[in-house]
């Protein structure tokens, strides 16, 4: 009794270091965040107060979820059209796709935005090409606003929807599939009656993980939008190192997390977060 | 499964398109980086390596690319360290509070960073970790313990726990469980971490661009500079590099797996 009781000490001990750590230099932060919203710059809920009053503040938030439905919507259609031939492919094949997905999303996301900037700038090499080509007689604007945002965020994010879709279509028995098709159903039959209702839970898992990833995302608008069109994370950033207005980021810091948390317990009772987050969670 | 049911042209055709998508904008670095010219653009008259040598005749860059390296290598071990000795406590208690431990360390992939930066500027001013070599190590650290505690519990999830009841029955005691046991059958899983927390820390921008200023200047922090200064061909050919030093630790980690897998 007394040596088991001891071997479940040691086991906590384990979890300890972790612990610690991320209790001194992870929550303790952002609990300050959360506390500087409400004392700063006096105390009370003047800061939050400015949410339903203030004009800029409802314009960043209306943008940020605009861009970020779009980005959501495009990402999951790219996605699932890739997810679909990557479930189908054979194995052989498979690592192939699977590598096409696997490397754009370990690649620095300042390197893509600077690849991105490269392309579709004024004088970049798509406006180049298609003034040289006589197709257009002025450069398009691709980027430093929301078009070139929107770019650089799907291609950010189509990854993450292809890795929750995936997994859930290749639980899908494929001899479901041909039996549909023994049967009779034709190939768009087979997809919309049977794949796509199997895969739905997938579709959803990858559809909050971008979301919830597009709404704090701070590099690619920033870079891509050119401080032009704000998105909440840079509007933050703005309000703290460059305005000095402590309550009012981190009103928005804190409302960001807000949503984000209250986003993944809706969809924690329609979805396994497990599909989200892999088998840590 | 092949040949039984295969994706129509349609969504074929739609899936190379994305896979183009994905790849060739990255890809369009590597040809800007070896242009002749002194902006960025593809090669006029021929191929030149000049802002690769302007690259490495750079102190500033140089010293970067160095204090990125050190930051990420301290940082991995804090993550690593922290990450699997947790994933493995919580494997072994195996109950609602260890769920609860869980569902926290994959807390800073769910909160944005800029959230996490914001917070952490005004706490490392207490501790006076700003712009300093432990403070941006810790940080990154914290925030690479998740990647750590997943693969890591990835791995547990196919041991079998009886080997490690076994190890105790025959009087092994925790360290030489841990020892001799579990960490060996992990290991994979403990790499594929380390690789994955390396790259976060060698990647980090947000974090670095509120708690580090002068002394501690990052490579992504000086390529955010670029970018936002002055657009130069310099900027591809690190860009280049950090391609060239992601697929090679990606490769890596690929290679172990099929060894481990085989």
């Amino acid at each position: 009794m007394n040596r088991s009781w001891r071997s479940e000490i040691g086991w906590f001990a384990l979890i300890l270091p972790a612990f610690l750590l991320m209790t001194v230099f992870y929550i303790a932060p952002i609990l300050q965040v959360l506390a500087i919203s409400f004392t700063e710059p006096q105390p009370g809920l003047g800061n939050y107060e400015r949410l339903f009053t203030s004009e800029s503040i409802h314009r960043v938030i209306v943008t940020t979820l605009r861009i970020c439905l779009i980005t959501t919507v495009l990402a999951l259609l790219l996605g699932y059209a890739m997810s679909y031939t990557i479930a189908l492919a054979s194995p052989r094949a498979r690592r192939w796709w699977i590598l096409a997905v696997l490397v754009p999303l370990w690649i620095s996301v300042l390197v893509r935005a600077f690849a991105w900037v490269t392309l579709l700038r004024r004088q970049g090499l798509v406006n180049n090409t298609l003034l040289e080509a006589g197709i257009i007689a002025e450069p398009l604007a691709l980027v430093w606003n929301e078009f070139g945002i929107v770019v650089g965020m799907v291609h950010y994010m189509v990854p993450y929807a292809v890795l929750p879709m995936l997994a859930s279509m290749r639980e899908i028995d494929p001899r479901l599939l041909s039996a549909a098709r023994g049967l009779g159903a034709s190939r768009n039959a087979v997809f919309a009656r049977v794949f796509l209702p199997l895969s739905l839970p997938g579709l959803i898992a990858a559809g909050v993980l971008v979301f919830i990833f597009s709404l704090g995302f701070y590099i690619t608008p920033a870079i891509l939008g050119g401080g032009k069109t704000l998105m909440v994370a840079e509007w933050i950033g703005l309000q703290i190192l460059d305005l000095i207005r402590w309550g009012l980021g981190t009103m928005m810091a804190t409302m960001l997390v807000v949503s984000i948390l209250t986003t993944l317990a809706i969809f924690s009772r329609i979805v396994d977060l497990r599909r989200i987050f892999g088998s840590g969670a | 499964m092949e040949g039984l049911h295969k994706p129509g042209p349609f969504a074929r055709s739609l899936a190379w398109a994305v896979a183009l998508y994905l790849v060739l904008p990255i890809s369009i670095v590597l040809p800007v980086s070896l242009t002749d010219q002194r902006f960025l653009s593809l090669p006029q008259d021929g191929l030149s390596l000049r802002h690769y040598v302007n690259l490495f005749a750079s102190s500033e860059w140089l010293d970067s690319i160095g204090q990125s390296l050190l930051i990420a290598v301290a940082s991995t071990v804090i993550a690593v360290v922290a990450g699997t000795l947790c994933a493995i406590g919580c494997w072994r208690i195996a109950r609602r509070s260890t769920d609860l431990v869980r569902a926290m360390m994959l807390l800073p992939i769910i909160i944005p960073s800029i959230v996490y930066a914001v917070g952490l500027y005004r706490y490392f001013a207490k501790l006076d970790l700003l712009d300093n070599f432990w403070g941006v190590a810790i940080a990154h650290g914290v925030t690479g313990i998740p990647y750590v505690v997943i693969t890591v519990s990835t791995a547990l999830a196919a041991f079998d726990p009886r080997l490690e009841q076994a190890a105790r029955g025959m009087g092994a005691n925790l360290v030489q469980t841990l020892r001799w046991v579990i960490l060996p059958r992990i290991a994979p899983g403990i790499v594929s971490g380390a690789i994955f927390a390396f790259i976060h820390s060698w990647d980090e921008l947000v974090i670095v661009l509120f708690i580090a200023s002068r002394d501690v200047f990052t490579l992504p922090r000086r390529i955010w500079d670029g970018i936002n200064e002055n657009l130069d061909p310099t900027m591809a050919a690190v860009a280049v590099l950090m391609v060239a030093f992601t697929l090679l630790l990606l490769l890596a980690d690929m290679a172990l797996r099929k060894r481990h897998d085989s």
